[in-house]
């Protein structure tokens, strides 16, 4: 599953600051999850449980949603990005690389494919809690 | 909040003993058959090579390589399919023949979205088909991945080799190895730039003359490694690519 190498660069990058702040056991990681990409928290929570170790042993994960808003470049229209609107292998698409969504979406008021994704793009880390 | 991403790309690319962007400072000068090219001329000589197609909103080496209907397997991240030998990675498994209107920011974040996921098996080489110019892609590069190599593509075209020598000037600074330039669709024997390149302090690889039956090749792999391009690519890979591979 790709959210596998998605887990393990948060993990990766979490114990980059962790090491840094001299946490020695990790208690709770926060991610934020963009809607765009559609990366679903239970995949995401098992893939963090297999490949969890070390000074992640004990950590609980809190998965956040952050939801899309796109920006249109050309005529400033703000929206919200509706996975339920879109084939099914375009929305996999999305899913793996999201910025192939300037391929497939357009701005719903002018059509134009250049818009700015504001919020909700991919994956985040957001929140570190450990003991030092 | 912190993107998680660039922390493991170091970990995605620690099976790859080198890695060669193919560059240039203008489009039009043949660097995605070079790239593409060499790719293939490595793999001849029984190296383990990939070949990613940064070329974003441009991408073409699928063409080149005649690859029809292939995908990446989903497997801890993303595998790419091998096609002639060569692990392919490339944009257009997501876009199809689909425009993709990328402004940088948006180049910048796909370019690590995929380096950050694909699984590249253990590699001798992964040649890099970059996008002309010295924007986005070559900047992330040289952050994201500081033992890149760099291959130039010009042609004797002064206007080429003018672009040419803003990218080398840049690549200097930022302490990037350069392999060396090769000069490409030369046609007048007379008109060059092997002395201009000796006096940027690079290596000289060598010319290709115009191969007006090129095309004929596009999408036959066998074909192509016959052509003037091949032909010369397989020399330069000999005498200068293979040679430096015990260095890296």
């Amino acid at each position: 599953m790709h959210e596998w190498a998605l887990a393990e660069a948060i993990l990766t990058s979490a114990k980059q600051i962790a090491e840094k702040e001299h946490i020695t056991t990790v208690t709770e990681v926060t991610i934020r999850v963009g809607e765009l990409q559609q990366v679903e928290p239970p995949i995401l929570r098992f893939a963090l449980s297999q490949i969890k170790q070390g000074i992640f042993s004990k950590s609980k994960f809190r998965i956040l949603k952050a939801k899309s808003t796109l920006k249109c470049r050309v005529c400033n229209t703000t929206w919200r990005y509706n996975t339920k609107k879109v084939d099914k292998a375009i929305s996999e698409a999305i899913h793996f690389v999201p910025e192939v969504a300037h391929t497939y979406i357009k701005c719903p008021k002018c059509g134009s494919p250049d818009f700015e994704i504001v919020t909700g793009r991919g994956v985040w880390l957001e929140d570190l809690k450990g003991v030092k | 909040m912190i993107d998680p991403r660039t922390s493991v790309i170091g970990e995605r690319l620690s099976k790859i003993s080198r890695i060669i962007a193919v560059s240039s400072g203008k489009g039009g000068v043949g660097k995605s058959i070079i790239a593409t090219t060499l790719a293939l001329s490595l793999a001849k000589y029984g190296c383990k090579v990939g070949l990613f197609d940064l070329d974003f909103t441009s991408p073409s080496t699928h063409v080149i390589l005649g690859a029809q209907n292939l995908q990446p397997t989903e497997e801890k991240g993303l595998i790419p399919p091998t096609i002639h030998g060569l692990e392919y990675m490339s944009l257009i498994y997501f876009v199809g023949d689909n425009p993709a209107p990328l402004r940088g920011a948006d180049i910048s974040n796909a370019l690590i979205e995929l380096l950050a996921v694909t699984q590249w098996g253990a590699l001798d080489f992964l040649v890099i088909d970059m996008p002309p110019g010295i924007g986005d892609a070559i900047l992330d590069l040289v952050r994201l991945i500081g033992r890149i190599e760099f291959l130039i593509v010009t042609t004797p075209s002064l206007l080429a080799f003018e672009t040419v020598k803003k990218q080398v000037a840049l690549l200097y600074d930022q302490k990037m190895h350069i392999i060396g330039v090769v000069e490409n669709m030369k046609q007048d024997r007379k008109q060059g730039v092997e002395s201009e390149t000796g006096n940027l302090g690079l290596k000289f690889l060598g010319e290709i003359p115009f191969d007006s039956h090129i095309e004929t090749a596009i999408g036959n792999t066998s074909q192509l490694l016959e052509t003037e391009v091949g032909k010369k690519i397989i020399q330069i890979v000999k005498a200068n690519i293979l040679s430096e591979k015990k260095k890296a």
